[in-house]
């Protein structure tokens, strides 16, 4: 049993100079079988181990990962949740994700630092304005928080935008999600790996997957650095990687993996207390309780495995950021780096059983996997134990690119891709 | 962040070209005879390929003009430049 994280074993701890805490995870070398194995221990991989051990009771799991558990994407993304988007099935699972980040830090007693700041569309053109205000009401319908702000109200929220009329692309209003908010990353792998590895699952960490044996039409287990261990099922959480899995099984993705970039910049005096994003001019920018600006544009257009851009990127990101905040204009960059991020043709994410019996992939979240973190996890858990999707999950089968059911968020999902 | 060898201009910055993504995936010949499978791969499923992988791209801000690339997506390496129309190189 853990130790509870609270005010008090703080104040136990300081006494002796904080050098008593307790492992917050095991370093456990691998079983030679296991029910079930989650292939990535990103934030979704880890999320998944938990609602298996917690809702499922399959606690003779393990979740292997290559690198550090929270070293991908989970570690490199801007940390913005939302779920104001368009269509019914994505608002149904963005918003389940939101309601259980509400509850995240206290499930898991670890504090995720979720803060409902609120995000920002911004609409500049008519064609925005018209495509945010009926986002609006389509996640009102859904029963999502969203309001349309025109451009006085935009600046009263946020007074640094420049709302100035004269710019190249004048904002004329926007949309505010005020249950939005950002949420601190790395706690969140951290939080789900303590919460799995108490109730019994492996996390191995320094475990690369080198092959996915198949018998026929079903799985057997995975060749890793570690060994071979055995498995009837394999949950594939991998992010940009998802392809090359998939290959190893024989399997063909609908996927495209590209490097996405963002940056920081020094720490100053909070500034901006929200979260904005600007589809038009392509940017969007908060602040880390560190003080950081965080920003984060568009991907680069080709395939690579690098996790670095180009630099043309970051220029046209800070273009963006400078029309619409020109008091950042002396501001310093301290750090960039850059993620790989699985993209679907329809910018939706698939979490799916395959032709393959025992062989599960939860993929393709693109440049947004972050904010769906819990919800994916959990849904993802239900479709491995069940060997049947959620009914919050069921659209985003791998099926939907042959049916051509698509769940189309291009340009929908009050992002530009 | 890479440079180009235009096999029409020369050696140019990433920036001017647009990537036309994976190469090779031809139209198919007679549209109407494909079924849900056969359009879902022409359409939508790719390759990805983590290696050498063969594309198109198009030097947008420059000669306009369409050619393939095999590069190395793990690390950005130009391995070989060549015409549209030609087959992919021995690697």
């Amino acid at each position: 049993m853990k130790n509870k994280y609270s005010i008090f074993s703080l104040i136990k701890n300081a006494f002796s100079n904080h050098e008593n805490w307790q492992r917050a995870w095991r370093d456990p070398e691998p079983k030679k079988e296991y029910d079930a194995v989650i292939v990535g221990g990103g934030g979704h991989g880890l999320a998944t181990a938990y609602y298996l051990a917690k809702k499922h009771n399959l606690t003779n799991i393990a979740v292997v990962e290559k690198g550090w558990i929270g070293g991908g994407n989970t570690g490199r993304n801007t940390t913005i949740i939302r779920s104001n988007y368009l269509w019914d099935a994505s608002a149904g699972l963005y918003d389940h994700a939101l309601k259980i980040w509400e509850g995240l830090s206290q499930e898991l007693n670890y504090n995720v630092m979720f803060s409902q700041r609120g995000v920002m569309n911004l609409a500049h053109n008519l064609q925005d304005v018209r495509d945010l205000k009926r986002r609006t009401h389509a996640n009102r319908l859904n029963g999502i928080d969203a309001v349309w702000l025109e451009t006085d109200e935009v600046k009263k929220f946020c007074p640094i935008i420049n709302t100035s009329q004269d710019i190249r692309y004048p904002v004329l209003g926007g949309t505010l999600q005020r249950r939005a908010g950002t949420a601190r990353h790395d706690a969140v792998a951290w939080g789900y790996a303590r919460g799995a590895d108490e109730m019994g699952v492996d996390i191995i960490q320094n475990c690369e997957v080198k092959g996915i044996k198949r018998n026929g039409d079903s799985v057997e287990g995975l060749e890793t650095t570690k060994g071979f261990i055995k498995t009837k099922k394999i949950g594939v959480v991998a992010a940009g990687h998802s392809s090359v899995l998939a290959n190893m099984a024989g399997l063909k993705l609908p996927l495209e993996s590209k490097p996405l970039q963002a940056l920081v910049s020094e720490p100053v005096k909070p500034i901006i207390d929200t979260v904005v994003m600007s589809n038009a001019v392509h940017a969007y920018v908060s602040q880390s309780d560190k003080g950081e600006l965080v920003i984060g544009a568009g991907t680069d257009s080709y395939v690579s495995y690098t996790q670095k851009g180009s630099f043309n990127i970051v220029e046209e990101t800070l273009k963006a950021i400078l029309e619409l905040y020109p008091i950042f204009s002396r501001m310093k960059m301290l750090r960039q780096w850059g993620g790989i991020v699985d993209i679907c043709p329809d910018a939706s994410p698939i979490i799916s059983k395959t032709s393959i019996k025992g062989l599960y992939f939860n993929c393709g979240w693109g440049t947004g996997g972050f904010k769906a973190t819990p919800g994916s996890g959990d849904l993802f858990a239900h479709t491995i134990a069940n060997d049947e999707p959620h009914k919050l999950n069921a659209a985003f089968n791998i099926n939907r690119f042959v049916s051509g059911d698509l769940v189309d968020e291009h340009g929908a999902a009050a992002v530009a891709h | 962040m890479f440079l180009i060898n235009c096999p029409y201009c020369g050696e140019r910055d990433q920036s001017e070209f647009v990537s036309g993504g994976e190469a090779h995936i031809a139209r198919p010949k007679q549209p109407t005879e494909l079924n849900d499978d056969q359009w879902a791969e022409y359409l939508f499923m790719r390759k990805n390929i983590k290696g050498i992988q063969f594309e198109r791209w198009n030097h947008a801000h420059g000669c306009r003009k369409w050619f393939n690339v095999a590069r190395d997506t793990s690390n950005d390496k130009i391995e070989k430049i060549y015409k549209m129309g030609e087959q992919p190189p021995k690697l």
